[in-house]
């Protein structure tokens, strides 16, 4: 059961949005009707899912915070929504004009990532916290504050409304499409690169890890993602207003990612889908006074898991409760170096830090394993 | 010469105020090597804190009751949510800050809903001053900033306790060698950090702000770019950065052209200033060890 779960490990999360998607764009396509606010909410899911993931590849691989995700989105949507405009007369709104957008805003975006990389070179940890977040801030003034006939100004762009039934089609598309991106980034050597330096930039850069391309380039693929989000936000909003993309949006991005666990894909997709459909569903459960209980459950929720995940006093704990045991207590299944063979399909499970009075090596030789008693040197 | 001296006078006053919410920031984050984003919340805590006791006591004694609440906020925040991350990775404290800042908000929002509150504290009035209308209260949130910095600077540099805390500063490990209860500094630095944000928080109702559960969260990332800006750690370099952005908000908001953007340029010039000094002003240059 475990082996079976470790070799389709790396494919499950392509398989089940795929078949989600085919499923729903059979519906969809089919003339069966949708609700509009299903329809919505998959948009929103999609969107969410985008920048949770790309935002992970800063946070959890490069192990750099970044508060500024929102502005690089505000950048995709108003950059890719006026585009779209723009070829509004051309091609209508159309595929060829939704994709073409998305390349424009998500590149525009990348070369936004490019810029506040380089500062990201120089800085570290809170420093670069801050320069993220005080990005994320001018993006927006400057956006609110453009003239009406270029990006809308305080009003907002209005952007070309996209055929609903076919948007979140586009939407998990895009899912895919970063997903296939950043999966296999992470897991090729640069991503091994990007994960080094996060454990030990030092010693990363003494094995000769090109620090400053790997970091940019980290940035890059994250902002890039944010933007290609920012335009289907654009897409699926009337208007795009500088107001919403604020320090509260990054925020939340920044919730999900670490809600789903720094440096899970999977947990990152989970942890989207999930505090989306929550914003979306809970407003309409919880209404008067109970609404406001919504941000409270979350900066609770925010603390505890931070707290249970990261405080040194409960390492213990953490390892006698917690998912990874619970299922092999579940499939009765006994944690047995020899199943770890293909390291690609164990990538969380390679050990990237090393711990005081811990083991380092074990010396195993060949001939050794053949026996059970431990053969006394020599010749065999 | 009148626009020069009110423009004078707003910006150190402006800088004051965010030199004394720097101050929280940096001592923080010299002594518990934490940024502690909650901080501009403390201040909204300690606006509430004066807007709920000045409806039975007379000012003076909302003000003083008030600082002690917020010495207690801070206090059992640090208990409860950042001590248990010590030694844990500053991405973990950065992040549970910021829940804790959240949750400060969402608090605020549940118990004052999110109508703003105008506090009438003291009304000060305005003065003639060299031909320039001067309000009064600008004066005394300058007073009451020149106060604080000076006897935070005098505590730090010749008290027994401020002298430890320079001492975890310089090096936590040694210090606990020396005899220094580490944990009880930390606390003390969580205290007057908190004290300092209920002085800032009489400085915005002073002015006539109205309370509201995110009165704390712009001002705070503004004083935090300050501290960032003089260097963060550095008690001269907190007040430095706030009177550098006081003048710039203040010179900022005058010029029509550019006033929309204020926040944008304030947070260009941390972005500007720390590619050039990537340890602010007066922050020091740390040597990492392997």
């Amino acid at each position: 059961m475990i082996k079976f779960y470790n070799k389709v490990k790396n494919y499950i999360n392509y398989t089940v949005i795929g078949v989600f998607t085919l499923v729903f764009a059979i519906i969809s396509l089919s003339g069966a009707r949708i609700d509009s606010s299903s329809l919505y909410l998959f948009e929103k899911v999609s969107i969410s899912i985008i920048l949770a993931v790309s935002l992970s590849v800063v946070v959890g691989f490069l192990g750099e915070l970044s508060l500024g995700h929102a502005g690089f989105m505000c950048v995709g949507a108003y950059f890719g929504g006026k585009f779209s405009v723009i070829l509004e007369p051309v091609l209508g709104i159309s595929v060829p004009n939704l994709l073409l957008s998305i390349l424009v805003g998500g590149f525009v975006a990348a070369i936004c990532g490019v810029i506040i990389g380089i500062p990201a070179l120089r800085l570290r940890g809170d420093y670069l916290a801050i320069v993220t977040l005080a990005f994320g801030e001018i993006v927006r003034s400057i956006f609110v504050n453009t003239s009406p006939e270029s990006f809308g100004g305080t009003l907002g762009l209005a952007t070309p409304r996209f055929k609903k039934e076919y948007l979140f089609i586009f939407g998990f598309l895009m899912v895919l499409a970063a997903l296939f991106v950043i999966q296999n980034f992470i897991r090729s050597k640069h991503g091994r690169a990007v994960t080094a330096i996060r454990d030990n930039e030092i010693a990363a850069r003494a094995t000769g890890i090109n620090i400053t391309k790997y970091k940019l380039l980290a940035f890059t693929i994250s902002a890039f993602f944010a933007g290609v989000a920012g335009v289907l936000y654009s897409f699926s909003n009337t208007k795009v207003q500088g107001a919403n993309f604020d320090y509260n949006y990054s925020i939340e991005i920044l919730v999900m990612v670490v809600l789903g666990g720094m440096g899970n894909i999977n947990g990152a997709i989970v942890s989207a889908t999930l505090i989306t459909f929550l914003n979306t569903k809970l407003p309409t459960i919880l209404t008067g006074d109970f609404a406001v209980l919504q941000d409270l459950i979350y900066a609770l929720i925010l603390i505890v898991i931070v707290i249970y995940n990261n405080a040194p006093a409960l390492k213990s704990f953490r390892a006698r409760f917690n998912i990874g045991v619970l299922i092999r207590k579940i499939f009765r299944h006994k944690h047995n170096p020899a199943n770890i063979r293909d390291d690609s399909a164990n990538w969380d499970e390679i050990p990237t830090k090393i711990e005081m009075n811990e083991i380092l090596s074990v010396d195993v030789k060949p001939q050794n394993l053949g026996s059970d008693k431990p053969s006394k040197g020599g010749k065999q | 010469m009148e626009l020069f001296l009110s423009v004078l006078i707003n910006s150190l006053s402006l800088g004051g105020r965010y030199a004394m919410i720097a101050l929280g920031y940096t001592m923080v984050y010299g002594i518990a090597k934490m940024l502690n984003f909650a901080h501009g919340d403390i201040i909204m805590v300690g606006a509430y804190a004066i807007y709920v006791f000045i409806a039975f006591t007379n000012p003076i004694l909302a003000i003083i009751l008030s600082v002690i609440t917020c010495l207690l906020f801070g206090v059992v925040i640090e208990r409860i949510a950042y001590r248990p991350l010590r030694g844990a990775s500053p991405l973990a404290v950065l992040i549970t800050a910021i829940g804790v800042s959240y949750l400060l908000q969402s608090i605020a929002l549940i118990v004052f809903k999110s109508d703003s509150k105008m506090v009438d504290v003291f009304d000060f009035g305005v003065m003639k001053f060299l031909g320039v209308t001067v309000e009064l209260h600008t004066i005394v949130t300058l007073v009451i900033a020149i106060v604080v910095m000076t006897a935070l600077t005098l505590f730090v540099k010749t008290t027994r306790t401020g002298r430890a805390m320079i001492a975890v500063s310089e090096d936590r490990g040694a210090a606990q060698l020396m005899g220094i209860n580490v944990n009880k500094i930390i606390t003390i630095t969580f205290a007057i950090g908190s004290s300092l944000a209920a002085l800032a928080s009489l400085s915005f109702l002073l002015s006539s702000n109205p309370v509201s559960p995110t009165l704390g969260a712009m001002p705070g990332i503004k004083a935090f770019t300050a501290a960032v800006i003089g260097g963060i750690g550095s008690i001269p370099g907190a007040m430095l950065g706030g009177l550098l952005l006081g003048f710039v908000e203040c010179i900022a908001t005058k010029i029509t052209v550019i006033a929309p953007y204020t926040d944008a340029i304030e947070f260009a010039i941390l972005i500007i200033i720390l590619l050039v000094r990537p340890t602010g002003f007066l922050g020091k240059k740390r040597r990492e060890k392997v």
